[in-house]
């Protein structure tokens, strides 16, 4: 049985882990509130976008000029998975889960004969990719020193996959993150990214007055797609950045519950064995007097 | 005049929307005005100043760094790279501005694209002398 000292000492551990857990818990919760915040206001942006890129696609469908980006090289040989985790550990499920999807992907590719290519944004996803598909992945960009993410670094990263794709490293590019529903749902999402998926927002406008493009729709289509990758890039770090938080308020709220249990269930220990030791003390002294 | 609803966004967020006048856009083959009722046109922005006349006759100025305006039957949506007040952009600003126009003719990999980087930081300039003014 542990004495009297061990116990308080167990108590006190848990209790000062609890406190941590507690401070995590709120800090988690401002951020997702800035996160939210950013991720609502970015969705604007990225509605407008759709609908633009909707109605100049719909000018050059079938037009064999139609940029690749658009397009695809016609092949479907190398998949790039773009994989986005969190930097920090401490929020549930929210990594593996994303890195587990990524990998049900990259399995079923394989058996499917296709090369695989993965770009790890975000260190974790890199530390669980990397075990199991080290030759496949071709680099991990950390965020880490980046406090509130802006437009510039999704706009690096979509260069990035621009410049592959230019250079012909591979033909279709996916990315997987994690969409934020509310703070206990983060849905696991992977989105196609080249050849671009074309929202279908403005069907049934056919018969409409057709737009006037300036300069032509190739160019413009040219420097939209781009901008579009960028764009998604952007919400999908945006996304993750509101989940992570969201998956570590609710991960740390159980921890912190859990100290508490813990805390409860060790008093009513430590309370037992002193009550045991004072009444051992009582008996030795009456059997003590009675012996006289 | 009659009023149209206009809608300015950037990525991080949405910066205006509301009734307006008229709006002029700096497009890439000249600025045009946009009114209610303007043709259907989709264009692209060089980096220049929006001027935006509101419902209640009142003109701001915007300076935008690239992007796409969409002129639909139901009004006018620019989404702007970047989207700064007139007002706000002072000289440091500007001066930001060129460095980075500066940094992407250094980095153009194509004739195509260096030529279109030039050209963009003319038009920064032409912006600058425009508030200036």
């Amino acid at each position: 049985m542990p004495s009297l000292k061990d116990l308080r000492n167990r108590i006190a551990s848990v209790k000062a882990t609890q406190k941590i857990t507690k401070a995590m818990q709120m800090v988690a919760a401002a951020k997702l509130r800035r996160a939210q915040t950013a991720a609502e206001a970015a969705r604007p942006y990225a509605e407008r976008m759709n609908k633009v890129l909707a109605n100049v696609a719909k000018g050059v469908a079938g037009n064999p000029a139609a940029p690749r980006l658009l397009t695809g090289t016609g092949n479907d040989k190398t998949h790039l998975l773009v994989v986005f985790t969190a930097e920090r550990g401490l929020c549930g499920a929210f990594n593996s889960s994303i890195a587990r999807l990524a990998r049900e992907r990259i399995i079923a590719l394989q058996a499917e004969g296709k090369t695989v290519k993965i770009l790890c944004v975000g260190k974790k996803g890199y530390d669980v990719l990397k075990r199991q598909f080290e030759k496949q992945i071709v680099d991990l960009i950390e965020l880490r020193s980046v406090r509130n993410i802006g437009f510039e670094h999704a706009d690096e990263i979509g260069r990035r996959i621009i410049s592959m794709f230019e250079a012909g490293e591979f033909d279709v590019c996916t990315i997987f993150y994690s969409r934020f529903r509310s703070v206990i749902a983060q849905i696991p999402t992977a989105l196609q990214m080249i050849p671009a998926e074309i929202p279908e927002a403005a069907a049934g406008a056919a018969d409409e007055a057709p737009y006037d493009y300036e300069p032509d729709e190739a160019e413009i289509l040219a420097s939209l797609l781009p901008r579009n990758l960028s764009m998604q890039v952007f919400r999908a770090l945006l996304e993750n950045a509101a989940s992570e938080q969201g998956a570590r308020m609710s991960a740390m709220d159980n921890a912190t519950r859990n100290a508490g249990e813990m805390i409860k269930k060790q008093t009513t220990t430590y309370n037992r064995t002193r009550q045991a030791m004072i009444t051992k003390e009582l008996i030795e002294i009456i059997s003590g007097a009675e012996a006289l | 005049m009659a009023a149209f609803p206009f809608e300015l966004v950037s990525p991080e967020k949405l910066i205006f929307s509301g009734e307006v006048q008229q709006v002029v856009v700096p497009g890439t083959e000249g600025d045009f005005a946009v009114g209610a009722g303007h043709e259907k046109l989709i264009s692209a922005l060089r980096p220049g100043l929006i001027v935006v006349t509101d419902a209640a006759g009142q003109v701001s100025r915007l300076y935008v760094r690239g992007g796409f305006a969409d002129v639909s039957g139901t009004g006018l949506t620019i989404l702007a790279e970047r989207a700064v007040p007139a007002a706000e952009m002072n000289d440091a600003a500007f001066d930001a501005e060129i460095k980075a126009t500066e940094a992407e003719v250094a980095a153009a990999t194509t004739d195509a694209d260096r030529i279109r980087a030039a050209e963009r930081l003319a038009q920064v300039g032409d912006a600058r002398r425009a508030i200036a003014a």
